[in-house]
């Protein structure tokens, strides 16, 4: 796989990464979301990592690096979908990706977006009126 | 074994074979005595029948100790099962010395007596494999419980829409935790619950070991985005956790399961309403 696509549902952006990502893609998603986040202006970004089975140090670090990132862009940045064999790897790597929120399926993770982040939208669009 | 031992063996077991319905019903006889009639005469005929012929079948051909061998350790295997002793289970061979004596006696031949030396070390060498069989026998169904424990004490329980609990009972250990966080994880997944209550009330003990276990829980479940309480800590636990210093950090913890249950219904933004009070208005007015 050599480049995970970036979807724009509105003012959040969505990564589904299907399948397990090498380390080098993994890089270029970074710098690839990080620029669909300025130019779209987007306050939410949905990880999708259902069909991910393995996960290693790396990958972790990088759902970390991505929800570091968009916060300073001012996105926030949801995991969904996480198996429970990632999740027991992941605790097990010592690895508690603070900061970062998680929601059990998409749905709920737009939900979740929704819940923090519409109220001050509608507020600001108000004063824009 | 030397040519004059053999043939003496062969005497002795010529006379046993002559003498077998005499000599199986004092066997038996000598067998249940210290049983108290926990077993069936009948039953126990039956198999030391097959035993006795199986141990004469056994000098003559070199492969009949196999035969005889598997006689004893089914003999065991289902004396473990009905829960017998490994001395009890021992003595149902070691009798049969008793009731060959008996025909030696009644012989009185010399070579039959040296034949009665020889047979005598192969039942010590059978009674000893009895042991071992026993053991073995007990071992599995040992085994056996402790998988079927580790199955059975693991309940993941639904309390409503979108919230599961685990009661778990017990010594918690890393095999158990292991089991319970792979069994809570997948339940999130399977029912789409986001609200996790973990109740240690048949919890006996909580150490940094067990703490560590649930943080881990804990954590692998918050990863997964799901929410989890903590609830049954009693008093004592309680007591236990501050003094050893752990620092359950942000995670919720309850007293009781109703308390986490109601903290997740309202987080869930459920409603719950008394409505007993407004039957006994009705009952006041009707009055």
């Amino acid at each position: 796989m050599d480049r995970v696509p970036i979807l724009k549902i509105g003012d959040v952006l969505l990564v589904s990464i299907q399948g397990d990502l090498d380390d080098q893609s993994v890089l270029t998603l970074q710098e690839d979301l990080a620029e669909r986040v300025v130019a779209t202006g987007a306050v939410g970004v949905i990880i999708d990592i259902t069909a991910v089975e393995i996960v290693d140090s790396f990958v972790g670090r990088m759902l970390s690096t991505i929800a570091g990132m968009s916060r300073m862009l001012d996105a926030e940045t949801i995991v969904v979908g996480m198996r429970p064999a990632v999740a027991i790897t992941l605790v097990e790597l010592g690895l508690s990706l603070g900061g970062l929120r998680t929601a059990l399926d998409l749905e709920k993770g737009i939900a979740l977006l929704g819940r923090t982040a519409s109220a001050p939208l509608d507020d600001l669009s108000a004063v824009g009126q | 074994m030397t040519v004059q031992e053999s043939s003496s063996r062969r005497r002795i077991e010529d006379l046993m074979r002559e003498n077998e319905d005499r000599l199986v019903d004092r066997w038996v006889e000598i067998s249940n005595a210290p049983l108290r009639g926990r077993v069936v005469d009948s039953d126990v005929r039956r198999e030391l029948r097959d035993l006795l012929r199986a141990l004469l079948r056994s000098s003559e051909s070199p492969d009949g100790g196999a035969d005889l061998r598997g006689l004893l350790a089914d003999l065991s295997r289902t004396r473990a099962r009905q829960g017998f002793t490994p001395g009890e289970t021992a003595l149902a061979v070691f009798t049969l010395k008793e009731a060959v004596y008996e025909l030696v006696e009644a012989d009185g031949g010399e070579e039959v007596l040296h034949g009665y030396i020889s047979l005598s070390r192969t039942i010590d060498e059978l009674g000893l494999y009895t042991f071992e069989a026993y053991t073995a026998a007990r071992e599995k169904i040992i085994a056996d419980q402790t998988e079927q424990l580790l199955e059975l004490s693991t309940p993941v329980v639904k309390l409503w829409d979108g919230i599961v609990a685990v009661p778990l009972v017990g010594t918690l250990d890393s095999a158990r935790t292991q089991v319970v966080m792979e069994k809570l994880l997948q339940t999130l997944v399977d029912t789409g619950s986001e609200y996790a209550v973990i109740d240690i009330t048949g919890v006996p003990a909580v150490d940094t070991q067990v703490a560590q276990h649930l943080l881990k829980t804990v954590m692998a479940a918050r990863l997964m985005g799901a929410h989890c309480i903590i609830s049954g800590i009693r008093p004592q636990i309680a007591h236990t956790i501050v003094t050893l210093g752990i620092e359950f950090g942000d995670i919720v913890t309850k007293a009781t399961l109703a308390d986490a249950l109601a903290f997740a219904l309202r987080q869930s933004g459920v409603e719950v309403v008394n409505r007993r009070r407004t039957r006994v208005s009705v009952r006041a007015e009707e009055a």
